[in-house]
């Protein structure tokens, strides 16, 4: 083993953030760089990632809260002021209006006098997996890959050291997915987008090699690391296999496995939120100690991230997790630990093998297109198995199943001190400004640019040119985004709900207490006259569904009638299916921090439906000061992530509609 | 039988929805005073017009049955024609839980009633509370859609509910036709081909659902004799024929009126309807000392025309109530 080889360079190391407005999230970018931070990793808001302008009704509540509104160039030139673009990296985790925000930072990085030619980063741009897990996509699929496509081609003859696709596994894991599901249903997503590069033409075969090249991947990395480990492996060499048999890629280093990894935050918790550093720290582990398999870029999310916000300290402790991993331990020393390991090898081959049999399943039954429905329903059972696991206990979490003791915590005293409040004054500033550059703009330039967007979509050209003109031409984001949908259509998912039982092999005292909660459902309807009838409700634009799908699954398996309608409800919609659907309860879950606008708002509209006697239960991250407002307001449980013990939950709420009767 | 508000029954044949709901909450409860107050309701309305047109979609799952719906009450809304949605999902053997998902896939404007029920313990893919549920409607509204989920024989059940039954299939489902040509299953009203999107794959789907309607034995009751079941390549997602088929289920309805048809199906739906709850309230053993079926049609037939449906329902049930099993 060589020690005096010359150090690895290191990953990029981002942070994941953006808030309030362009010009707070400036300000945050820019002190995280002189922190030491080497990219950036834009968070968008929701309605800047549903393409919707930050006045539009569906944006109340929602503008700044989970990332920055971007609502045209002049935004996009504020987020990136005294940023050189032609020196940064930049992420962009953006998906429906992939094609836009990648528009808009052209235009922008014009402005700044920067050739697209110099423009490095990424488009997150994996449509897939917002069907299967993230919940921001706008059009059907067809559509969707379509644009997809368009961006890989523009930016393969024109941003040629742009990542046009980040394909995701980070968020299968995150809704539930094994290691196996992960790699095959990632790999399933990266052939759906090249075969559509492939047959739409655009590329010769050079080009199109060099495509295949500029794909990469955007993992996740859990706790249990040496399995972390073994995946990455496996999917480095499936990749490797896929490009060469697949799409005949000759030249090894356009077939090697790039990706980025934001470590797990479905295992972060709220008990005993300090734990979270050791957890991070082990699975930042899983995607370096291998040199073969190591990332390219990483972001770590914050110690309490379970809580709300992370404040820029937290986002500091961070970063100086990944600063202390590149540069005050050995690790870029060496060359890859694990060669020659018979256990890692005999764990990644396991892996490889499971992961490509389900590939291959997948593909028999038309791609991951047509697989759609199959594929959220083994997401939603697998989860489904964890939750079970975890309220079982056969899956430990220090902090919150075991070893449950604490002292009591000075970094933490429970309330909301510990993390960041979005400003509320911020979408008002946000909506002002928005509606003065509107009034500033050439309205005959708009139209134009508008006009010629229309005629690239119909035309079946590539929307990149057409929408940068957009973008110069001071279009807005939800006009771009209502031209495509008046032409493609709006989609919904499916939900995955249906193929999942929860109760199917709960053992043991779980299943004694599933069998007690069951009487105790079926024992209800005497109070009620009726079957319990719930309804779970998604309001706003979140789509992180996974909550909400879990409690509809485990409510079913406790016998209850479960009306679930997906993700993305307005307030009145959720209003109007409690009334003609005569629920005894509603269940509602929000973890995009708008809880305080969207809760009320179904509040108020029962009460003018005269429905103020159903009783309303919300599930979130939502902060106990939020919570206690939320009380007052008439809400009659909030359940945090603390509330993990699911049919605990679940008895709670049966005691609710009862007391309604 | 206790007293019921006017306003009550003013706000419901106006469609409102506020009082919809609230009745079809009281239909569905079974603690004995809101029975009552239920009865009562029933027995009101059933002296006035049941004017709605009443669809049954059925079909296995997946076929498109929900975006199809989605697809047919556009039209109907626009005209300004009061819409009523009903979605029947099965429910679960071991837990009794159901998850009703019909709504979240339909597009539903907010000028439409929709609910879904669980289908609990009745066989079959319709819900008991489906049949109270339609009952009601009848007189609140101009066009009541009902889906159920249905695989093999219990796509019949639809017709013991709609006036028109309309069975999706997608192409090449060669389950279905079978049990159509070996008779198992009835002839629906219609027959809709969805996802019909692929021309090529519409034609052939379309030659093979013709060839198997015209190798089935119709039971071919006189008066059903002049209507002709249309099959129809459709497509929810590029909205073809959906305007042929809405054609056809009004064509459907005027024959059905004009034949004097509808009378004799919704007569025969009520004694349906009466032998369901009957088995319910008092099992097999019950319809058994009725005298089975038959008894029941007999005993029926035999009450005077006039009497609601509820009334002769309730006379039924307090004369088996008074027989000992035997």
């Amino acid at each position: 083993m060589e020690t005096d080889r010359p150090k690895d360079r290191p990953w990029v190391m981002r942070t994941y953030s953006g808030h309030s407005t362009a010009q707070a999230s400036n300000d945050l970018y820019r002190l995280n760089l002189s922190k030491g931070q080497t990219g950036l990793s834009v968070a968008f808001d929701l309605p800047t990632q549903t393409g919707y302008d930050s006045d539009h009704a569906l944006a109340r509540g929602e503008v700044g809260k989970v990332g920055v509104p971007i609502c045209h160039i002049g935004d996009m030139a504020t987020l990136f002021a005294d940023i050189p673009l032609d020196q940064m990296n930049t992420s962009m985790t953006i998906n429906g209006t992939a094609a836009w925000l990648l528009a808009l930072y052209i235009a922008a990085a014009e402005r700044q006098g920067v050739e697209p030619q110099a423009l490095q980063g990424t488009t997150q741009n994996d449509i897939v997996k917002e069907y299967l897990s993230r919940g921001t996509y706008i059009f059907p699929p067809e559509p969707s890959l379509r644009l997809t496509s368009d961006v890989i081609t523009y930016t393969v003859k024109n941003v040629p050291k742009w990542n046009p696709v980040n394909v995701c596994s980070y968020h299968l894991q995150e809704a539930g997915a094994t290691p196996v599901q992960e790699v095959a249903y990632a790999l399933c997503t990266a052939i759906a987008v090249l075969d559509t590069v492939r047959a739409s033409e655009r590329l010769d075969a050079a080009e199109f090699t060099a495509a295949v090249g500029r794909i990469s991947f955007f993992v996740n990395s859990g706790v249990r690391f040496i399995e972390e480990v073994c995946k990455l492996r496996a999917f480095g060499q499936l990749w490797d296999e896929l490009t060469c048999e697949r799409y005949g890629v000759e030249n090894p280093k356009l077939r090697r496995f790039r990706y980025g990894v934001q470590v797990n935050s479905l295992g972060l918790t709220e008990a005993q939120p300090e734990n979270n550093i050791p957890r991070i720290v082990l699975e930042a582990l899983g995607v370096t100690l291998s040199k073969d398999a190591r990332c390219r870029a990483m972001q770590l999310p914050a110690w309490n991230e379970a809580l709300g916000l992370p404040r820029p300290w937290d986002q500091q402790w961070s970063l100086r997790i990944q600063q202390i991993l590149a540069f005050e331990t050995d690790l870029l020393e060496y060359g890859d630990i694990f060669e020659g390991s018979t256990v890692v090898e005999g764990k990644t081959s396991a892996i490889k093998n499971a992961a490509w049999a389900e590939v291959e399943r997948v593909m028999d039954m038309g791609g991951v297109i047509s697989a759609l429905g199959y594929i959220k329903e083994q997401l939603v059972a697998s989860h489904t198995e964890r939750v079970r696991d975890i309220t079982a206990g056969d899956h430990t979490i220090v902090g919150v199943n075991k070893f449950t003791e604490t002292a009591e915590s000075p970094l933490y005293s429970g309330d909301s001190s510990a993390i960041l409040k979005v400003d509320e004054a911020a979408e008002r500033d946000q909506v002002a400004r928005l509606q003065a550059f509107r009034a500033t703009r050439n309205q005959a330039e708009v139209e134009a640019a508008l006009s010629g967007l229309r005629a690239a979509v119909l035309n079946g050209e590539n929307i990149m040119p057409a929408s940068i003109r957009c973008a110069l031409a001071s279009v807005t984001t939800g006009e771009w985004t209502q031209t495509l949908r008046d032409i493609f259509g709006e989609f919904r998912a499916p939900t995955g709900i249906g193929g999942a039982a929860a109760a199917r092999t709960v053992d043991g005292e779980t299943a004694q207490e599933l069998e007690e909660l069951r009487a105790r459902v079926r024992k209800s309807a005497a109070t009620l006259g009726r079957p319990l009838k719930v309804l779970i409700g998604k309001p706003g634009l979140d789509g992180h569904s996974n909550g909400a799908e879990q409690i509809a699954v485990w409510c079913r398996d406790a016998g209850m009638e479960v009306v679930y309608e997906g993700i993305r409800l307005s307030p009145e919609q959720i209003v109007t299916s409690v009334r003609d659907e005569g629920v005894h309860l509603v269940g509602l879950s929000i973890l995009s921090g708008s809880h305080l606008r969207l809760v009320p708002e179904v509040l108020t509209g029962l009460r003018a439906e005269g429905l103020s006697d159903v009783p309303v239960v919300v599930g979130g991250i939502i902060p106990e000061d939020d919570a206690e407002d939320l009380r007052q307001a008439g809400v009659a449980r909030v359940y945090t992530p603390k509330d993990f013990e699911m049919l605990r939950i679940l008895s709670d709420m049966v005691e609710v509609a009862e007391a309604s009767a | 039988m206790t007293q019921l508000p006017h306003s009550t029954v003013d706000a419901l044949v106006n469609f409102n929805r506020q009082a919809i709901a609230r009745a079809l909450n009281l239909l569905e409860d079974r603690r004995p005073n809101r029975q009552a107050q239920a009865l009562t309701l029933l027995d009101t309305l059933s002296t006035l017009p049941a004017s709605a047109h009443v669809v049954g979609l059925t079909g296995p799952p997946g076929v498109g049955k929900s975006s199809l719906i989605s697809r047919l009450i556009e039209p109907q809304v626009q005209d300004g024609r009061r819409v009523a949605i009903i979605a029947v999902d099965p429910s679960s053997k071991v837990s009794g839980g159901a998850l009703l998902g019909d709504r979240g896939r339909m597009q539903l404007p907010n000028q439409v009633y929709a609910r879904s029920y669980a289908a609990r313990d009745r066989l079959g893919g319709l819900s008991r509370e489906a049949f109270s549920a339609v009952f009601l409607l009848r007189h609140c509204c101009d066009v009541i859609l009902v889906e159920t989920v249905g695989v093999g024989q219990s796509e019949t059940d639809i017709a013991t509910l709609a006036d028109t039954t309309v069975l999706v299939v997608q192409p090449f489902s060669g389950d279905l036709l079978q049990f159509i040509k070996a008779g198992v299953m009835e002839i629906p009203d219609i027959l809709a081909v969805n996802k019909s999107d692929n021309q090529e794959l519409a034609q052939k789907a379309l030659a093979d659902t013709q060839a198997a309607l015209s190798l089935a034995r119709r039971p071919a009751p006189p008066e059903s004799a002049a209507w002709d079941s249309p099959v129809l390549a459709v497509s929810a997602t590029t909205h073809l024929n959906i305007g042929t088929l809405s054609q056809a289920l009004s064509a459907h309805w005027q024959h059905l009126q004009t034949t004097a048809s509808l009378e004799r199906k919704r007569a025969a739906q009520h004694l349906e309807w009466g032998i369901g709850e009957i088995v319910h309230e008092v099992g097999q053993r019950g319809l058994a000392a009725l005298g089975g079926v038959e008894g029941v049609r007999a005993a029926w037939n035999q009450q005077p025309a006039h009497w609601s449906v509820v009334r002769k329902l309730s006379v039924l049930l307090e004369d088996v109530q008074y027989r000992p099993s035997s």
